[in-house]
């Protein structure tokens, strides 16, 4: 049967058919989707880890259980899981395990675009890079067949383009694997990393290079398409199809596994094509390899190293440099279309984050961020962001300036989902270190930004079944803060009163707002729409302050000051009341019932 | 059959793009087509830009149409229609929706929107071949403002039928399946009416 998947979803199937029972992650895009994917399929454990760390530990404990297993997580995930990561190159494991990494050249939504290819080769495991869907699916099977096979990690490479890209795939059906051994393995000398084993197993590491070497000659997913003599084109993933797409004609050494490489395949390539280029999307990874082999190799000096690469783009640089005839630019109209609106992403209408940015921006501190929808704090009129860096940082960043001797009172904001993430042991270093953090804690009871997923706050799992609840405050009280208020979210008067009451105190202090994301379907249920009485209104302009995209400047203008009314979108509106609660003339209210 | 199809559909997150993309798709595998769909949605929330890339030919390999490779244009929104118009291939057929979805930095920011004739007068300069049409009023005439989507996608058919772009091999019918087995049994119905209302408005146009 053949069905259109997304690299993600085709990603998920293959490890379903490749028998893998337990995989564990943390949502990021482009990543999100494989997990949501696997945990839909029949007979398997599916979870979403409180961070990328404890997923890839998860998944370890998995395979050497003696079952197949997966972690996944967006490219800057494996930074978080790096320590576990490593250390599972060193032991192996029973069964196949496999970490996902889902990188994104382009950061079309992340902090940088690091290509974590040099993970593989830092932690000694190998590295496939599937270039479509169908492959997607193959490639994940055979990953699972090569850890076992060499008892090693695979990491598992994947781009933006290919998660979120869908062609057509052949199906298969599941293999069962009967778990390879009953007891959980009493192997020290494998599994117990202290350094005298160690140092034993670094060898093997080592050996194993080599084999993998040997093995990526006649690995299937390496493979040479001769075509052409004049141009031989060395490339992995999705710039695989621009080269097919920008040179047809030309012969290619595509690669499915991009550590270790095939050194005498290369050579055999290389000898059969009269000039050789590199085509691959971020870092000179291979190029670097190839020329390593004494391989005269072009590559970054025709294609650009960073952003996410397409074909016009490789078809550009090509004609650039010589690789294309003139004849094979393709025109573009230059139609001038005049200035557009940008349409950036802002906080949604009703958004719970929208009040404390409003206090924020008022009260001009300094707030140090962190990743997830609050980070669109940053925009105007908000414009109550400082700093972003990573999951977890903000706490610790505020810390440090507070510890600096900056005298401005810091203040931290971080959500839910990222408080569990590594929020915790941030706020831990903030109590036992005595600094005057404030630390606010948004809790909109959801991982909202990729996509509302569960996590530790929300009462369900990744797979649907009832979870404990767990709440914020009691956590923070554990920590050892003393000043804890937990404050609905909505309310505007009661945040800023007690961020100005923390900010007389010399001490950690803890503001969780609360209240669910205002797309869940809970909070949707109580959606209405508010009005604006034109009357009472005088354009004073507060309103359009909190940055609404329901809050609309009207064409009717204040006589005597001549300025835009506010008018709201009852399309949009969702009744948050934020807007209503500031009005300094009680102009807005709840829209009139609209006559039957 | 054509050796390639690329289409572009460009529009602003809920107006249901990505459902029409994945129609679009599953149509051209249906006809025999080697296809491939890709999303380009980044960080955008409700509100924010939604680009989706369909291609459809004998051999399909990149999942994204280069610049000035686009032979369909389906806008979903004014603003976001001029924003891509560059991505055209000269003489493509165009679908545009004449339905302003205007950004925060226009409604209380005060950047301005572009009018109807900026958007006349710069499609004219790139094809012959679009069709405005304005689906967000014929999909609240039928009774719900989300069929607009089907009704953009039933222009699309018969825009594409009537320049010959395809022929037989898809049939209106295909269509109408692949958009009623995407949603809800109870909105069968009406999506279909919204796709026929679609195709209505091409043929009279």
């Amino acid at each position: 049967m053949i069905r259109i998947l997304s690299g993600n979803e085709a990603a998920a199937r293959g490890a379903w058919e490749a028998g893998a029972v337990v995989a564990s992650a943390y949502p990021g895009t482009p990543s999100t989707e494989i997990l949501e994917e696997f945990a839909r399929l029949p007979g398997v454990y599916a979870e979403w880890a409180t961070n990328e760390k404890v997923a890839v530990d998860v998944a370890i404990g998995a395979a050497y259980a003696g079952r197949r297993a997966f972690a996944s997580m967006k490219h800057v995930g494996l930074n978080v899981a790096a320590d576990a990561f490593m250390y599972a190159s060193m032991t192996g494991s029973e069964a196949g395990l496999v970490i996902i990494t889902a990188d994104d050249p382009g950061m079309h939504s992340s902090q940088n675009e690091q290509d974590n290819r040099t993970f593989a080769k830092f932690a000694r495991v190998p590295c496939l890079e599937p270039a479509d869907s169908q492959e997607a699916k193959d490639l994940m099977i055979a990953a699972f067949d090569l850890s076992e096979q060499f008892d090693t990690p695979v990491l598992y490479r994947m781009t933006t383009r290919i998660c979120h890209s869908s062609s057509p795939v052949k199906l298969g059906h599941r293999t069962e694997r009967p778990v390879s051994q009953e007891r959980f393995p009493r192997n020290p000398a494998k599994y117990v990393m202290v350094p005298a084993h160690a140092r034993v197993r670094h060898p093997l590491i080592e050996e194993r290079v080599r084999k993998l070497a040997e093995f990526a000659e006649a690995f299937p997913g390496n493979r040479i398409e001769l075509r052409e003599a004049r141009l031989g084109i060395i490339t992995a993933g999705v710039a695989y199809q621009y080269a097919r797409e920008v040179f047809p004609q030309a012969s290619v050494l595509k690669l499915g596994m991009t550590w270790p490489l095939p050194a005498q395949l290369i050579r055999r390539f290389a000898a059969s094509v009269e000039r050789l280029i590199v085509l691959e999307e971020l870092d000179p990874f291979i190029e670097e390899a190839v020329r390593l082999l004494g391989i005269a190799a072009e590559g970054k000096s025709i294609f650009p190293r960073i952003g996410e690469l397409d074909p016009r783009i490789v078809r550009e640089a090509a004609l650039a440099a010589g690789l294309l005839p003139p004849s094979a630019r393709v025109p573009v109209p230059q139609v001038d279309v005049g200035p557009l609106p940008v349409r950036p992403p802002v906080l949604c209408p009703g958004c719970p984050h929208r009040s404390t940015f409003y206090v924020l921006n008022k009260l001009k501190v300094p707030v140090m961020g962190d990743i997830g929808c609050y980070s669109l704090g940053l925009t105007p009129p908000l414009s109550a962001m400082h700093t972003i860096g990573c999951m977890g940082a903000g706490i610790s960043v505020a810390h440090g300036a507070a510890k600096a001797g900056n005298r401005e009172r810091q203040v931290a904001v971080i959500g839910d989902s990222t408080f569990f993430h590594t929020g915790l042991p941030a706020l831990l270093n903030v109590v036992y270190n005595q600094s005057p953090v404030i630390t606010i804690i948004m809790d909109n009871r959801v991982t909202a930004m990729t996509g509302h997923q569960d996590n530790p706050g929300t009462g369900r799992t990744a797979q649907g079944k009832a979870a404990p609840v767990i709440e914020i405050e009691p956590i923070v009280r554990a920590l050892g803060v003393q000043h804890v208020k937990t404050i609905a979210a909505y309310d505007v008067e009661a945040i800023e009163r007690t961020l100005k009451e923390f900010m007389r105190l010399d001490q950690p202090a803890v503001l969780i707002t609360r209240e669910p994301c205002a797309l869940l379907p809970e909070a949707r249920a109580h959606w209405h729409t508010l009005a604006v009485a034109e009357e009472k209104c005088n354009g004073c302009g507060l309103c359009f302050r909190l940055g609404c995209p329901a809050i609309l400047k009207s064409d009717a203008l204040d006589e005597r000051y001549r300025r835009p009314k506010a008018l709201i979108d009852s399309t949009l509106c969702t009744g948050c009341g934020v807007c209503a609660e500031i009005c300094p003339r009680e102009a807005i209210g709840d829209a009139p019932a609209r006559p039957a | 059959m054509r050796e390639v199809i690329n289409f572009l559909l460009v529009g602003v997150g809920g107006q249901g793009t990505i459902l029409a993309s994945n129609v679009l798709v599953n149509v051209g595998l249906a006809a025999g087509y080697q296809v491939k769909q890709a999303e380009v949605h980044g960080m955008s929330q409700r509100g924010g830009s939604v680009i989706s890339h369909v291609r459809w030919g004998r051999a399909i390999y990149a999942p994204l149409i280069a610049a000035g490779e686009v032979d369909v244009y389906l806008a979903f929104e004014k603003a976001e229609a001029l924003r891509h118009l560059n991505q055209l291939r000269r003489g493509a057929l165009a679908i545009i929706n004449l339905r302003a979805i205007k950004p925060v930095t226009v409604t209380s920011g005060g950047e301005p929107y572009p009018d109807d004739d900026r958007l006349y007068a710069a499609v004219a300069q790139v094809t012959d071949k679009a069709v405005y049409i304005d689906a967000g009023t014929i999909a609240l005439g039928l009774g719900n403002v989300r069929v607009e989507n089907a009704v953009l996608l039933g222009a699309l058919s018969a825009l594409m039928e009537r320049e010959g772009w395809i022929g037989l091999e898809i049939l209106p019918d295909e269509w109408i399946v692949q958009i009623t087995q995407r949603v809800p049994a109870r909105y069968a119905a009406l999506n279909r009416q919204a796709f026929e209302a679609g195709r209505w408005e091409v043929g009279r146009a």
